[in-house]
This record gives structure tokens, sequence and C-alpha cells, in this order.
């Protein structure tokens, strides 16, 4: 949470379960890792202008980025925004397609077509990352309804930001949502900022996840940066969305370590809150929980940052290595069904 | 074959498709209980209960942003949007989500949905009431944007709609829901893109589409009683657009007039005398005139509501100045 917040927010729930054994923290801490040193490989390369147009980075959000992920079973569904590199890698998608897609790659998880915003990925459930703040909402909430028509058993879970509370599409779905009981969790990770605007500046009920209650639906709030308390408080309602057919607005509070995207210098931030985004960083914060623990050694941790970033660099050797889409599929994927008279002209050819 | 309204023709397919494809079903406001607002959905709900029949609360952009996200998942969701106005309010989701979702993600998810909705003014709604923006979604690549003008039509159209993998913009009127004409009892869907020549001619092409189709097609007939052969063209497929009928038709009649219930400025008649001109440039023996609503919010009051909209009086004058400048006669 930003300092700058009138309300001090509610106290984040406490996990319910035990702590997870310690090797299945230590994957998580990897997973977690993995998500830094790529987004941070991604803002040098976004730098050297490799990565064109916008690049939203989840530093900062690798503990609810693992967390939510952990808890989200592979039949599930996920839709998220514009800042879901993470999410990507943490549903399993290679490093190097991902990579790919952010260099506007053929090799990309969307063919070069999405860029950093649109990670879309059919195998991993991945349906979208979307740009317009909002615009998943509904869509989630009709994959619920598809899922609801056909009695399966499968879940949708619907990634956005704080400052998506204050849209129009966010009632509409939840209302719909909680009216036709579908099958979804909505996760609200609130990191103080929707860019430069921080929540109590936005938001009227700052305490987001209370928003449900306008919708007779559950609603829970979680320290995003304790990613056994993320994974526990996802599995409840998911776990509850699928038996029950209930939906669920669960907020995490992550912090956004950097600014709104790569080209953001955040200096709206005093240096007060600086100081408190370092002492709420979730990675340090669980690398010390394992070394306090005996699990992992500052040698091993070394050790796996070594690989992880082996991993990162081969990622952006295979995007860098990887060719553009070949200028003659323009035109492939304007219409699934093909039709008479459909537009093919680059922009200097002529009708006749 | 069976005469029927425009309205009968597509409530009649809506079932059939139904009945054939588990897949399909409809969404919109006051589509279940109340029967629709123009009663498309008569019965349906009755007979198909409300999971197929799903009244929706006042939340176009929810709705029909549900509705594309059902169909990723590979449903066929058959939406009704009350009047086209009101679709202003979905924009986002039809034009950022509907139209994008199969080329941003490189082909991997498709959108096979349909949105049904009326436009047309005439009816003493009013300026917000009274629109016909289907310009705004023929401008965008990714979606297809129909406008049959015929309940044989309307049929073989929607069949086609809800049975294509691409999201579709299904324009009725609420002027053609009564008029009535044959339907096969076994119906062919049309095939999207394609324009039709409704009336063959010589001296003069005459383009519409929807409501302005009918008044093309009178106006056509009275222009005969004075010698003159006017050709029909009704575009039905606002995007992709079939300009090689309309361009065809005029290299043979030498001039043109377009016909749109829409304004003028920027209009889908201004689309097409800008194809005119590039493919029958030489063959133009005058220049296209555009016939449309005149460029105001369009007013309640009768008198002032009548002026403002394109009429079978106002084409004919287009029609009459367009021959007299070939110097033809």
């Amino acid at each position: 949470m930003g300092d700058t917040d009138t309300r001090s927010p509610a106290r984040p729930r406490r996990p319910r379960k035990s702590r997870p054994q310690p090797e299945t923290l230590v994957a998580y801490y990897r997973q977690m890792l993995l998500i830094r040193r790529f987004e941070e490989r991604a803002a040098r390369a976004y730098t050297e202008a490799k990565i064109g147009g916008y690049c939203h980075l989840n530093l900062g959000e690798e503990a609810t980025v693992t967390g939510l992920m952990a808890a989200l079973e592979s039949r599930d569904y996920l839709f998220t925004n514009y800042r879901e590199h993470g999410y990507a890698l943490a549903r399993g998608i290679e490093s190097r397609r991902v990579m790919a897609e952010l260099y506007g790659r053929s090799t990309g998880v969307s063919k070069g077509w999405g860029g950093s915003m649109h990670l879309f990925d059919t195998e991993s459930r991945l349906l979208g990352g979307y740009g317009i703040v909002g615009g998943q909402l509904p869509l989630a909430t009709g994959a619920a309804l598809a899922i609801s028509y056909r009695g399966g058993d499968e879940v949708v879970m619907c990634q956005m930001g704080d400052g998506t509370t204050n849209i129009g599409a966010f009632h509409e779905s939840l209302n719909m949502a909680a009216l036709w009981e579908l099958p979804i969790v909505y996760v609200v990770v609130n990191n103080g900022l929707g860019m430069g605007t921080t929540v109590a500046h936005s938001s009227a009920e700052p305490e987001l996840y209370r928003r449900a209650a306008a919708y007779r639906m559950e609603g829970a709030r979680v320290d995003g940066s304790d990613v056994a308390a993320v994974r526990d408080a996802a599995h409840a309602a998911i776990d509850r969305a699928r038996s029950q057919s209930k939906p669920f607005l669960l907020e995490t509070v992550s912090p956004r370590l950097k600014g709104h995207s790569v080209v953001d210098p955040a200096r709206y931030r005093s240096a007060e809150e600086k100081d408190a985004l370092k002492a709420a960083e979730p990675l340090a914060r669980l690398a010390l929980e394992l070394e306090e623990a005996g699990a992992l050694s500052a040698e091993d941790r070394d050790k796996l940052d070594a690989e992880v970033k082996a991993e990162v660099e081969d990622a952006a050797a295979f995007a860098d290595g990887s060719p553009h889409p070949d200028v003659s599929t323009l035109f492939d994927y304007t219409y699934a069904t093909p039709v008479p008279g459909e537009s093919r002209r680059l922009p200097a050819d002529p009708l006749f | 074959m069976a005469t029927v309204t425009y309205r009968q023709a597509l409530r009649d397919t809506l079932r059939a498709e139904m009945l054939r494809d588990e897949d399909v079903f409809l969404m919109g406001e006051e589509i279940g209980v109340f029967e629709g607002s123009y009663k498309i959905t008569e019965g349906l709900l009755k007979e198909f209960g409300p999971r197929r029949v799903r009244d929706t609360p006042i939340a176009e952009e929810g709705f029909v942003g549900a509705a594309i996200g059902a169909a990723m998942l590979g449903l066929r969701p058959v939406v009704e949007i009350m009047t086209i106005n009101f679709s202003l309010l979905a924009l986002d989701q039809i034009v950022n989500h509907a139209a994008k979702i199969y080329g941003m993600f490189g082909g991997q998810c498709s959108v096979p949905m349909v949105i049904r909705t009326p436009g047309g003014g005439g009816q003493q709604l009013g300026a917000t009431h009274s629109q016909n923006v289907e310009l705004f979604y023929s401008f965008i690549p990714g979606l297809k944007v129909l406008a049959p003008s015929t309940p044989a039509e309307a049929s073989a159209m929607l069949k086609a709609a809800i049975r294509d993998d691409d999201p579709v913009l299904f324009l009725e009127n609420l002027s053609l829901y009564n008029t009535r004409g044959e339907v096969p009892d076994e119906v062919v869907p049309a095939e999207i893109g394609r324009a039709a020549v409704i009336r063959a001619g010589t001296d003069i092409t005459i383009i519409a589409y929807s409501r302005m189709a009918h008044v093309a097609a009178e106006v056509a007939e009275r222009l005969a009683g004075e010698g003159v052969s006017a050709e029909v063209v009704d575009l039905r497929s606002l995007r992709p657009l079939d300009r090689e009928t309309v361009v065809e038709s005029v290299r043979r009649t030498g001039c043109a007039v377009v016909a749109e219930d829409d304004w003028l400025t920027y209009g889908i008649g201004a689309e097409i005398a800008a194809t005119i001109q590039e493919g029958a440039f030489d063959w133009l023996d005058a220049p296209v005139r555009r016939v449309a609503m005149a460029e105001v919010p369009l007013p309640y009051s009768k008198p002032l509501e009548l002026a403002a909209l394109p009429s079978a009086d106002s084409l004919v004058t287009a029609v009459r100045d367009t021959l007299r400048a070939t110097g033809r006669r």
C-alpha cells in the first residue's frame, strides 16, 4: 500500500493453514526469483529498444503472482490485465516464448501479434492479458458462464489492478457473477497506485475487497507479500467457486517496487515510501524466512540465482535470435472464417 | 415457402438454430420473460428455459463482454441489444475485444458470436433512440456487419452469422419488423460479404441497404413509369463490403446515387462514392450523389423528423438530378 493512504488498511488476513513444507517454499522462492530476474531482464531489453510499446512489470508482486498460480489448477482458466509476464511464467509457459513475445517475434506466445500486454496461451489456459483497464472482467465472467452452461468443474480466475475497481465493467461483472452464481474468483492486486494515483485518492471505499458486499459476494484481503498466505486464500476462494459455484473477490496487498511501466521513474513517491517498499520486499522476506528455517542457505540462494539468471539470459538470446513474423502473414488473423471482399491491401495498393 | 414477417423470420431462425446446436444460446435485456422489446424472442423462454434464453441486467458492456467470453470457450451466443443506440455502452467490448481477440492473440482464439440490434429513425423516438451507428462497426476490421432487408435474407444471413466463427453485428431496422416476404422452408445460410442486384436496370445505379433498399426499389418502380431504368444494388453486408458488385453495376449504368439512413459526412455513402470513383472513374457520366439523413440530432417533432430523414421523394430528386447531369437526356 502507498503510505499516502489517509485510511490505514485493514489488517491482512492471517493464513489459515500451517506453513507449507520447506521444499514447497523453496520452489515458490525459485518461481518468484524467476519472475524477478525475468522482469529485470525485460526492463533492460526495453531500454535497449529490443522491446517496444508499453512494458509493465510484476516487480514486487512476485509472491502474489506465485501464490495465486500455485492455487490455480491446470484445468482452470486465467484472465489478466496487462501486467502479466509473471503469470505466464508461473502458469508454466516457457520463459523463451514469453520473452519472444515481448520482442515481437513469431516464436512468442501470441506469435508477435500481442506484445507485452497481450500474452495468450491456449494450452495453459491463459486466456489473455488485456490492455484496456477492466476489459477482461466481462470476458472472464462470460468464460465462467460458459463453464456453468456446460456443467463443467473448472474455475476462472480474473486478475486486475486496484484502479480497475472503479470502472463500470467491474460492477457489471460482479453483479452478473453473483446473480448467476458463476465459478469465478476476481483478484484485485492492490499495489496502492493506479499509475500515479493512490487508492485513497480514487476509491471512496479503499478497502477494495469490501466492494464484494454490494453484490452479496464473499471477499477477503490478504498480505500479497506472503506467498503462502496468498496461496491459501486463493485456494479457499477457488475451492468454494468450484464446489458451490459462487464467485469471490480476493484482494492482495502487494507493493509495486518500480513505476507504472518501465519508463515511469515514480517521482511521485516520497523517500519514506521507497524505504517502506524495500521493507515489504517479498523475495528478501521469503529468503530470510527460509534461511532462518535452515531450508535455503545463502549459498543455495546464490546457486538458484545463477540458475535463474542463466534461464533468463537464454530466453533473451532465444528471443533476439528468433525471426520477426513474415510480412506475408499480415492478413492471416483478421477473420477466423474467411469471407469474400475482405481487404488485404497494403497502404498504397489500389482498390481496383 | 411461407410468407412471414421479418420479425417471424428472425424468431423462426433463432429457434431452428437453437434446436440444431446446443451451443447456441440467447442473452439480452428483456428477451425472456418479456419476450423481447420487439418480440423477436417470443415463446423461446418457454420452449428452451432460462439457461438458453438468459435475461440480463441493464449492463450492455457487461453482458456483451460476457457473451464474448462465453464465445471464447466455444459457445455461440446470440446477443440482443435492445437498440443500436445502446450498443454505444458496449463499444469497448465490441471494438477492443470482440474484434481484436482473434488477431491480437495470433489466431489462437476465435469469437463466434452474433449481436442482433435494430436501428432506425422515423418512430418519433428522439435524438438518442433514432440513430444508425452501424458505421462505427463497419469501420472495424475483425467485425462482420450484416444488414438484411427482407425476411428471406434476414433468415439466411442470421443462420450464416450464427454459424460463422467471427463476431457479427446483425443490423435490423424497426421499420422492417412488420414487412412481409416469402421465406423458403429450407433456408440455406447466406454467403457473408455479397451484395445483390435486387432490380436490374441500365440508366443509373442506386446503392442502398436495410430500410433504404426498400425505398430504392420503390423509387426504381416509380421511375420506370417515366421511362427510367434504374438498377438497385442492396449492399447486404457493410463489412466486408462487396465493392465489385457496386462497381460492375456502375460501369454498366454510368452513374450512381447512394441512399443511406445515416448522416452524410464520413458515412457509408462516402465509402461507396470513393469506391466508385476509383473503380469506375472512366465510366462515370456524372458525379456520384448521396442521399442521407440531415446532419442534426434527430428531433422528436414529426414534421422536423420527416424533413430530416431520407425518403422516396428525396431519392427521386437526387436520381433525376444525376440523370440530368449526365447530359444523356
